[in-house]
């Protein structure tokens, strides 16, 4: 009886050592989380499977850090709690690295950045925002980007401006535009596109990248980009791959490999591939 | 637990409250008119009416009302038609758009829930108003429907309540109501757990006070069920 009791304890401890020694070891297998309704980022194809620079990137990254990985298919506005809840391990869906997220999770370096900018359609007296498409900077040239939304306040008061929930588009907005414009938020952002075509909403502001693909769709023909183009600050550096913050060592991985792709020209390539310009941060 | 978090999160939900009454009292009044005509029809024994209700009834109760919704808001907005048609000015609107498809789903339970309140007044009551000279409508305004409306409040209270968290679907097309700035408090502080907990907690509230008010109508509505008043309180002596 006290030499079973010896065995079950022995073996017990034995599972508990082999346990931690696996946690303590690196993964090789990961989920990655994109949204799949987000183009050219990330976008489900007529066959459901998974598309886009998000995807494509990832599966770079996962040649390169030598492990297997497994993309997956979530609603945007439940990533980081679910990311947290350890649904998944990383979040590869376009998502801009802001203080606020940073609060919650950690980012990788940034793998993509676009700016954000607004759309309308062709014959809304919007078409003719000045500035069209001159950059500013928050970081680099707060006053600048204070002085161009000064100059497109009047044109855009009492506007209705569609924009995503919990974006930095609707951050924007929300910074500068509170009051001049009423501000509708969509669960996506295929859907303010609707609304936009059906004239439920006067503008739209999106990210850079995401509207010179939309307005190349054919249904949204009369859909055109319009006056000047916003980055850093708040705005965030561009892209970058989510990661629980507990995971440091997966974090240290993602840099080196997407440093890797900068270096070797793959951000150049899919990003030109994808959205038609060059995206790699400088 | 962070108390001042949960308090922040409910004053904030709380503003959001008075739009979650307004949607849900304007689609069940709507839908309950919309209900006794549909419950009249399938009643009537003209056969066009009864299956016209008849499909009405299945579509709508058949069908989820999320899909409902994105159909009348997304769908019925593709098309250029609709966009100049003077029914415009209303689709525009998400308010409306929501208000019209809770009401069209509500209108579809409700009918048969009147429908079964209708037909269960017992044939004897209705005989004995017809015996003592009543036309038709005096025995529908007087017998039949109070009659119904009481044996149909039971099931109906339990339509009334999925209605009020059925105005939590509104939030998918853009309406700021309790889920909709629960949904977006979320995705600003990623504490979805306390946020949902407030929301749930005011949904809870709101249909607390509502099955208070069933509760009272009932009472009202079955004084076949209460001891006289006036015998109550008589001594036993004096009642001889």
């Amino acid at each position: 009886m006290k030499l079973m009791k010896t065995a079950i304890a022995a073996a017990f401890a034995a599972l508990c050592i082999f346990a931690t020694g696996a946690a303590a070891q690196d993964k090789t297998e990961i989920t990655i989380a994109t949204e799949g309704a987000f183009p050219p980022y990330n976008l489900t194809k007529a066959d459901g499977t998974l598309d886009g620079y998000d995807v494509e990137l990832a599966h770079y990254l996962c040649d390169h850090m030598k492990i297997k990985c497994t993309i997956v298919a979530q609603a945007f506005d439940g990533m980081i709690p679910a990311l947290n809840a350890g649904k998944f391990d990383a979040i590869m869906a376009g998502m801009s690295a802001t203080d606020k997220r940073k609060e919650a999770i950690d980012f990788s370096i940034s793998y993509g950045s676009t700016g954000q900018s607004f759309a309308t359609l062709k014959d809304s007296d919007l078409a003719k925002l000045p500035m069209k498409g001159e950059l500013f900077s928050l970081a680099s040239n707060e006053a600048g980007a204070r002085k161009a939304v000064e100059e497109m306040k009047p044109v855009l008061k009492g506007k209705v401006v569609g924009v995503q929930s919990a974006s930095i588009a609707a951050r924007f907005i929300d910074e500068y535009l509170k009051g001049v414009v009423e501000v509708r938020e969509y669960k996506t952002t295929e859907q303010h596109d609707l609304d936009l075509l059906s004239g439920r909403v006067d503008f739209i502001m999106a990210s850079m990248g995401y509207l010179k693909t939309a307005v190349e769709k054919p249904s949204n023909s009369d859909m055109i980009i319009t006056g000047p183009r916003f980055q850093g600050g708040f705005l965030g550096a561009g892209s970058s791959v989510g990661l629980r913050k507990s995971d440091t060592a997966l974090k240290a991985k993602f840099d080196e490999a997407i440093t890797a792709a900068k270096n070797d020209g793959t951000l150049k390539k899919l990003s030109e591939k994808w959205f038609g310009f060059d995206l790699t941060p400088q | 637990m962070d108390l001042p978090f949960l308090y922040e999160t409910f004053l904030t939900l709380i503003s959001a409250v008075p739009l979650t009454l307004q949607l849900a009292a304007s689609a069940i009044i709507l839908g309950a008119v919309l209900a006794l005509g549909l419950a009249l029809c399938r009643l009537s024994g003209i056969l066009p009416l009864d299956w016209l209700a008849r499909a009405y009834i299945f579509v709508f109760r058949g069908t989820p009302l999320l899909v409902q919704i994105f159909l009348i808001y997304y769908g019925l907005g593709q098309f250029r038609e609709v966009r100049q048609s003077m029914f415009w000015f209303v689709l525009r609107d998400p308010y409306w758009c929501a208000v019209i498809a809770l009401m069209l789903n509500t209108a579809s339970y409700s009918a048969e829930i009147i429908r079964g309140g209708l037909l269960a007044v017992p044939h004897g009551q209705i005989e004995a108003a017809r015996a003592c000279g009543m036309s038709r409508l005096l025995v529908f305004r007087r017998i039949t429907m109070p009659l119904a409306i009481r044996q149909a409040l039971p099931g109906y209270s339990n339509e009334m309540i999925s209605m009020v968290k059925a105005t939590s679907l509104a939030s998918v097309i853009t309406i700021m109501e309790v889920t909709g700035v629960a949904a977006k408090l979320i995705s600003e502080t990623y504490r979805a757990v306390e946020v949902f907990m407030v929301a749930g907690a005011i949904y809870l509230a709101i249909n607390f006070i509502l099955t208070r008010f069933v509760a009272i109508a009932e009472y009202q509505m079955s004084p076949h069920l209460r001891q006289p008043a006036s015998l109550r309180d008589v001594p036993a002596a004096e009642a001889r």
